[in-house]
């Protein structure tokens, strides 16, 4: 059996199994067939739904042969994080606390997948309840970069970018609080896309910071994240915080080009931490930008260079919040104890990780009596002073580019002992977060080590479609590149 | 802001957030918050006179939908996922233990 290419990509695939030229169920062995061949070795998947996969693509290969069109992502396998909830199958954060747990429901956008034609492959490994940025704090082990087995795959949506770049599954959802769909993308060589706050529902989303949560996708190209994230977004009564706007169309227009946009540099986000190999990448980009037309500029948006101090008061401070609800009465681990204080203590003790530990200590610090004000009051200012500079940029400025992630992939263990260098590595990332604005990290090229890396595009909020054609113009210059290349070796 | 957090800070956290630290946990979880709130003190050097905190980044406000009655969840599945059950509802140790 031919095994799936890495790059296949899902519109061809929806494509021909719509005009039933290929049987769904072929596209999913042929997944299936790669997934048994480099799993061990990267580790991407928290649990397969092989069986269930293949029940789906038999009811899409009979709806096509019946007259039927199941939808615009009809038999394209998609890979889960393992903090989306899917009925009846478990879905466990990567914490011991949640596992075994099947949920009785799920969320919007597996829903929304599942009308679309798509089928859910299996669930990804991510750092426990999305708290960290290589998917080394997995109570179920670390996820490996295909690219490179001894370096970590960025995280949290690690898992996912892992199997979209090992050709695992043709596309995956992935969420991001702070850079958790764009690090991993940049460091694993994929697209990864934050929607503006709002565009995708976060019904059935595990919470970690609520106001920072959004789920995206990730992708081979552009067109693909364009495509699922299309099938995704839009307004969702079950989630108070979705936008009403209807939602975006994406991929009709990603040939439209940046003839005329204002492309802005980001000056805080080019300095001190940024590796030099990765910095020349991004003016690598923002020549190709101009290249294409763009009108290109360094700019300084000063509130950023504080967006890293006031996301990490906000973020545990949401999320010590958040998972009080780990309490071991209603669902997850329960550790016995004589009473039921005892009984609370136990079962978190017991369930969760040093790292979600760590940011539950630190948010219920934030948030105690008599530091509220300096931490936690002082971080949600400063989180205005970033939406403030963000709106005077977009004065001048139709998006504004930086690098994703400050450097490539790095070591597994490199950083497992001190969390603030973790910490640093998602200082590029977690400004749209706090300001609500989407953002996308395209590959652009390698670094000196040969690993991708990825460069940020950034637009104010809903401007999903420009972000994407500027993202579409820098695929098509490393396309270029390639086939110059190409050319050039006899 | 400046007063660096001290290992009875550490333990009284731990006991607000329900967990339980080891020594070892209790020392290292001290340095460790020390380093990411020492960072976070640059936010200090940011004149915030004057400026409103910003909870969400949406401006939605009351979002509110019909007041009809819709099915929940099927009791029997939710009661299914619970560590212990009877007569259809969770059940707990007992609340009151004896005083500590």
């Amino acid at each position: 059996m031919r095994h799936a290419s890495t790059y296949l990509p899902a519109a061809e695939i929806a494509d021909s199994v719509r005009r039933g030229e290929r049987a769904a169920v072929e596209v999913v062995e042929e997944h299936l067939a790669t997934i048994a061949e480099r799993e061990p070795e990267v580790h991407a998947f928290n649990a397969l739904t092989d069986a269930q996969a293949r029940m789906a693509a038999e009811l899409i290969d009979r709806r096509v042969a019946a007259g039927e069109d199941p939808g615009p992502l009809a038999g394209v396998p998609v890979a889960l994080k393992d903090n989306l909830c899917t009925a009846g199958v478990p879905t466990t954060c990567s914490s011991r606390i949640l596992e075994g747990w099947l949920p009785p429901y799920d969320a919007t956008v597996v829903t929304r997948l599942g009308l679309a034609g798509a089928i859910a492959i299996g669930k990804t490994n991510l750092d426990e309840f999305a708290m960290g940025s290589s998917t080394e704090n997995s109570a179920f082990g670390p996820t490996h970069n295909p690219h490179d087995a001894s370096r970590v795959p960025g995280g949290s949506s690690g898992g996912s970018a892992a199997a979209v770049a090992a050709g695992f599954a043709p596309l995956a959802l992935g969420s991001d609080t702070g850079g958790s769909i764009r690090q991993p993308a940049a460091l694993c060589g994929v697209v990864g896309v934050k929607p503006t706050y709002g565009r995708v529902s976060r019904y059935g989303l595990i919470a970690f910071a609520s106001s920072l949560d959004q789920i995206g996708p990730l992708a081979p190209t552009v067109a693909d994240a364009a495509l699922l994230l299309e099938v995704v977004a839009g307004h969702d009564p079950l989630d108070s915080t979705s936008v009403p706007e209807p939602p975006p169309s994406l991929v009709a227009g990603l040939d439209d080009g940046v003839e005329g946009l204002r492309v802005g540099v980001v000056a805080e986000l080019m300095g001190q931490g940024v590796a030099p190999d990765v910095r020349r990448r991004v003016e690598a980009a923002a020549e190709a930008l101009a290249g294409a037309g763009a009108k290109v500029e360094e700019t300084s948006v000063a509130a950023l260079a504080y967006g890293l101090s006031a996301y990490y008061l906000i973020a545990p401070a949401e999320a010590s919040s958040n998972l009080a609800r780990y309490d071991g009465v209603r669902y997850g681990l329960r550790v016995d104890a004589p009473t039921t204080a005892t009984m609370n203590v136990a079962t978190r003790t017991a369930g969760f990780g040093p790292e979600v530990k760590r940011r539950i200590m630190l948010g219920t610090y934030a948030l105690s009596a008599g530091y509220y004000d300096a931490y936690y009051g002082k971080a949600q200012k400063v989180r205005t002073l970033v939406i403030r500079d963000f709106a005077a940029a977009y004065e001048s400025f139709d998006l504004l580019l930086s690098p994703t992630s400050p450097t490539t992939a790095f070591p597994l263990g490199a950083k497992a002992a001190d969390p603030l260098s973790m910490y640093l590595s998602d200082v590029c990332t977690i400004p749209s977060n706090l300001a609500g604005d989407p953002a996308v990290s395209v590959p652009f090229g390698t670094g000196d080590d040969g690993l991708p890396v990825g460069v940020q595009i950034l637009a104010p909020a809903l401007a999903e479609a420009t972000m994407l054609r500027a993202a579409a113009v820098l695929e098509d210059a490393m396309l270029d590149q390639a086939m110059a290349r190409a050319e050039a070796t006899p | 802001m400046s007063e660096r957090i001290t290992a009875e800070d550490v333990t009284h956290v731990a006991g607000l957030a329900r967990l339980e630290l080891s020594d070892d946990e209790l020392e290292r979880f001290t340095v460790q918050l020390a380093a990411v709130l020492d960072h976070a003190a640059d936010v200090e050097a940011l004149d915030t006179e004057g400026v409103a905190p910003t909870a969400h980044p949406l401006p939605l406000a009351n979002v509110l939908r019909d007041d009809v009655a819709r099915p929940g969840l099927e009791r029997a599945e939710v009661l299914a996922a619970a560590p212990a059950v009877e007569a259809d509802r969770f059940r707990v140790p007992p609340v009151l233990g004896p005083p500590a």
